[in-house]
């Protein structure tokens, strides 16, 4: 077949033009061990002659060493690289294959089947337009078939060959192949693929593999090379709406401002009116600039450089659309993740999400159910494990640009990444929005504090502790402030270490001095309310009347006092910062409980007597009670 | 609807997206600028002009809508891919570099380095490691191709292994490579602090290669951990590394051998004149034919270089590089060669000769 071409010895330059113009088919094998998807490989790769002598020779060396097939050459040792992989004779990672004919250059994905490795075959689905799914005839569909289909499905993969393999040890017997067809089309109707193809056939002996096989004659489908290099994966995608994902923003000089990424779909053309999304901000496209000079219209998949019309503000991330059909726009989602390490994912813990060109800090708010490859099941979760997939809502750390993945493979995934470790732990395709905020321009949203406490995924509270010197009362908020943090959450302390030296160092002891000190620090903590931050304040704040008056600046549900009770004579044997020695020496004046009054609080909600409690417990107490009352979710929920 | 009425309705319509008038598109269609409007009126015409006139009109429909369905040859999405990974690269990596072995496969990575990020020049330096004993035209080669282009060129060489003496004849292919190369590499690489190294490595070229990533992680110590390697789905690359680690960056991971070979033709890439075929001196060793490059070549008692056609296949040390007889002197004639060929192009390498899994070794050790 094909490199056999005639015209390269006859006229090489006849066949280097006839060759420049060969499209293109990246497409998935499936199967587990035994369905034979190394040898099929092996054979696409032996029959169209990519395997060279001195390769070939090696792999017979190998065959007869660790070969599974007698005297006849192991395919399979073709594509099976690691080491370790060859000695267990399994596949266990993805491994990318490159064969052409004179139509078409194929790029192949080999990934296993177990079921551990499922993370192995969403890799190889994510960039594949076709799947091959192995099934040895002689047991028809199995759970991995069903599992296989799943996942290629999840992965937006709309078509699919259902290779029927192993037909020579059912002596090509038409019954045996229609009724896996008809089992195949009946459970994969839930999968959404757009076109199924089902081919008897033989890897081992090439039955309809490169070739038409004449031991099944009552087939009148096409080989399996036949359909890949006729079929056609563009037509759906040129039509989508226009979206490029601005990856690096071109300026070598005062005077060109570009912005360069690759087309994620469909077409753009010189004066085409264009939107920013999440900015809003609107152009014209004034020229496609690349290296082989500019072009009229570009196309999805191309690499390009735009200039606009306007000077317009454009960053990394950023999705340039046609203005008639531009991306959604939102920072909660719903989306379906698959995650990929040992590691659980927890909800509240915050990762980071890489869409197209975007980086932001993320966190799961909710695990809605994990699905169950084999049979498609649903299950209520608290954590997500290796090789699992849940239906979960995520909270960003900013709006991303985007479309549904069902919509757009390339502008409707992400990949999630271990902050610490940088490891990418999980990957997910978006559903859909869930504050929906379609088609409206970021500006045009009015900030208001419910919007940004959303965003953080809580409700603003101020956290305020008071009690004696001494009492613990900036040792428990500390500890509150990093529980909240681990969970994701957004906080601010004020203490008499960030507040006195600053805001209030024009500000004593005397008893109007710390009137002004708790008026001072309840409006800064009334602004941090307003942002959306769980606000915590560390101070004695002896009088009855300032706490109320604090209590009063903001809304109802919004103030959450902590009476730290830890009796005079605690605080006095523990005298962490020798205050009271001092006090009691006279060194200090109005000081509280020694020389100056403490009005203990009536009408706490929270009372926590350190004497009884650690402050760990302590802080515990408190999470708990945000989490009971409804603090550590957003205000709409 | 008649047949005719349907042919007017097409014309008009064609009429409306092309800008072009009526009578315009009637001339073209039935020589003749008030057929159309005749035919609209009812008038008549034969089956053979109408015919005529119909295919006349699909060739018109096509051409305007060719540029609206260019299709992308596989060459131009291997090329697109390639921009793709260089510019996450310059988007994302604080301090990148492309490494460049003067080999056509570098000189592709070059070229494709050039497009990405035109009118601007590649946000990067090209570094070298040099071992001393590649061809002497390699090394004229790279320091005008640097030149032409724009770029800063950083040659590092292993003086350590200078001082020592290390060289292929002293201490065998093995030492010198991981002497000069290897941890030459390694150094130049500590040296600058470079975070990313782009790479002219394909899938291809060899069976543990296959399962390489594109961005491939290094830790601190460079290695190589085939069982911790990042998933990489889409084309979302995760280029984060803590500080010391890197990344090894192979744009070209999809392109296989004849790939390059019809790419450096499409585009006319400059390839140094050792890859065609040209009369040379050379010896000959266990069965490899070895090139006298300069006069560090130690010729056996009585032995004398001979006058030969050769060309390279590959191109490295030249003590290590064996010529391949050939009278192929121009880029067709060596890709036609290729093609007809039957030995796979990394056995002129003399390095990879051992053992199947020598290469999975080589990259753990960090190996590029």
């Amino acid at each position: 077949m094909s490199h056999q071409d005639a015209l390269i010895s006859e006229d090489i330059i006849a066949y280097l033009e006839a060759q420049e113009n060969k499209s293109f088919l990246r497409f998935i094998t499936c199967g587990s061990v035994d369905d034979g998807k190394s040898t099929l490989i092996g054979r696409l790769l032996y029959d169209s002659k990519l395997i060279y002598e001195d390769q070939l020779a090696s792999i017979e060396k190998d065959s007869k060493k660790s070969g599974t097939q007698g005297d006849k050459i192991d395919l399979a040792l073709l594509v099976d690289g690691l080491a370790a992989e060859r000695e267990q004779g399994i596949t266990i990672d993805v491994a990318y294959r490159f064969f052409s004919t004179d139509k078409r250059k194929f790029i192949v994905a080999d990934t296993p089947g177990h079921e551990q490795y499922t993370r192995n075959m969403a890799t190889g689905a994510s960039t594949a337009d076709v799947a091959v799914l192995l099934i040895d005839a002689r047991y028809g569909v199995q759970i991995q078939t069903r599992r296989h289909a799943f996942i290629v499905s999840s992965l937006g993969i709309k078509n699919v060959v259902v290779a029927i393999n192993k037909m020579d040890l059912v002596d090509f017997d038409q019954s045996v192949y229609n009724d896996i067809e008809v089992e195949f089309r009946a459970f994969a109707k839930e999968l959404g693929f757009a076109d199924i193809t089902c081919i008897p056939m033989s890897a081992l002996d090439g039955d309809n593999v490169t070739s038409k096989s004449n031991k099944a004659e009552w087939y009148r489908g096409p080989f399996l090379l036949q359909y890949l290099e006729d079929v056609d994966v563009e037509e759906r995608s040129l039509d989508l709406p226009f979206r490029l994902p601005v990856q690096w923003v071109n300026r070598p000089n005062l005077d060109f401002r570009g912005f360069s990424g690759t087309v994620a779909s469909g077409m753009i053309s010189v004066g085409d009116e264009i939107i920013v999304i999440p900015s809003g901000k609107r152009s014209k496209v004034k020229s496609i600039v690349t290296f082989d000079g500019d072009l009229e219209r570009a196309r999805e998949d191309m690499a390009i450089t735009l200039t606009l019309e306007d000077e317009i503000d454009i960053s990394r991330g950023d999705i340039i659309c046609r203005k008639d059909n531009p991306a959604e726009q939102a920072d909660q989602f719903q989306a379906r993740i698959l995650w990929m390490t040992d590691k659980e994912l927890f909800p509240g813990r915050q990762y980071l999400m890489k869409s197209v060109n975007k980086t932001v800090p993320v966190s799961v708010t909710n695990i809605k159910h994990r699905i169950d490859v084999n049979d498609l099941s649903e299950t209520a979760v608290k954590t997500l494990g290796l090789n699992e997939i849940g239906v979960c809502t995520l909270s960003l750390g900013g709006p991303i640009a985007f479309d549904a993945y069902d919509q757009n493979r390339n502008t409707g995934s992400f990949i999630v990444i271990d902050k610490h470790s940088n490891e990418t732990v999980g990957v997910g395709m978006i559903d859909f929005a869930l504050r929906r905020a379609k088609n409206v321009v970021w500006q045009d949203l009015d900030v208001s504090k419910t919007v940004r406490a959303e965003q953080k995924n809580q409700s603003p509270v101020i956290l305020w502790f008071t009690g004696l010197s001494g009492s613990g009362k900036s040792t428990i908020a500390n500890l509150v402030e990093k529980k909240l943090l681990d969970l994701g959450r957004h906080t601010y302390t004020l203490d008499g270490d960030n507040i006195r030296h600053g805001l209030n160092n024009d500000l004593g002891f005397t008893k109007a001095d710390r009137i002004e000190n708790i008026r001072r620090i309840s409006e800064t903590a009334k602004l941090m309310v307003d942002a959306g931050l769980i606000t915590l304040t560390s101070f004695i704040s002896p009088y009855r009347a300032e706490r109320q008056m604090a209590r009063e600046m903001v809304e109802d549900g919004e103030f959450v006092e902590i009476f730290v009770n830890t009796p005079l004579e605690v605080c006095e044997a523990r005298d962490v910062k020798g205050l009271y020695a001092k006090a009691r020496a006279g060194t200090i004046k109005n000081f509280t409980g020694i020389d100056s009054e403490y009005q203990t609080p009536v009408n706490s909600e929270i009372e926590i007597n350190t004497v009884d409690m650690s402050a760990e417990k302590a802080a515990e107490v408190v999470v708990q009670y945000l989490e009971k009352n409804g603090y550590l979710k957003g205000p709409g929920e | 609807m008649t047949q005719i009425a349907q042919f007017v309705e097409r014309a008009e319509q064609y009429a409306i997206k092309s800008g072009q008038s009526l009578s315009t598109i009637s001339r073209k269609l039935l020589n003749d600028g008030k057929g159309l409007s005749r035919l609209k009126e009812g008038g008549q015409c034969t089956l053979k002009t109408l015919d005529r006139a119909e295919s006349v009109l699909a060739e018109l429909e096509a051409a305007l809508n060719a540029p609206l369905v260019r299709e992308m040859s596989h060459l131009d999405r291997l090329e697109a891919e390639s921009i793709h990974i260089m510019r996450e690269v310059a988007a994302q990596c604080e301090n990148p570099v492309m490494l460049y072995s003067v080999g056509k496969d570098s000189s592709v990575m070059l070229h494709l380095a050039q497009k990405a990020f035109y009118p601007s020049p590649p946000p990067f330096p090209l570094m070298h490691v040099d071992t001393t004993w590649k061809f002497g035209d390699m090394i004229a080669f790279r320091d005008r191709r640097a030149k032409e282009v724009g770029m800063e060129l950083i040659v590092h060489i292993n003086e350590e292994g200078v001082a020592q003496g290390v060289g292929p004849f002293t201490h065998g292919s093995a030492v010198h490579t991981d002497i000069m190369k290897t941890q030459g590499l390694k150094q130049a690489l500590d040296k600058y602090k470079f975070d990313a190294a782009f790479g002219g490595a394909r899938r291809d070229e060899e069976k543990s290669r296959a399962k390489e990533r594109i961005f491939s992680f290094r830790t601190e110590q460079h290695r190589w951990d085939a069982k911790n390697q990042r998933p990489e789905l889409w084309n979302i690359y995760n280029t984060r590394v803590q500080k010391g680690e890197s990344m090894r960056v192979f744009p070209m991971s999809n392109w296989t051998e004849l790939d390059i070979w019809q790419y450096i033709y499409r585009e006319n890439i400059e390839i140094p004149d050792l890859y065609l075929a040209k009369k040379r001196p050379v010896v000959e060793r266990d069965g490899v034919l070895i090139m006298v490059d300069d006069d560090r070549l130690p010729l056996e008692p009585g032995e004398v270089p001979m006058e030969k056609m050769v060309r390279f296949r590959t191109l490295g040390c030249y003590p290590l590089t064996g010529a391949v007889e050939s009278e192929a002197d121009t880029l067709p004639d060596v890709i036609q060669e290729m093609l007809l060929t039957t030995t796979s192009e990394r056995q002129g390498r003399v390095i990879d000769s051992d053992a199947g899994a020598s290469m999975e070794q080589k990259k753990e050790e960090g190996y590029f």
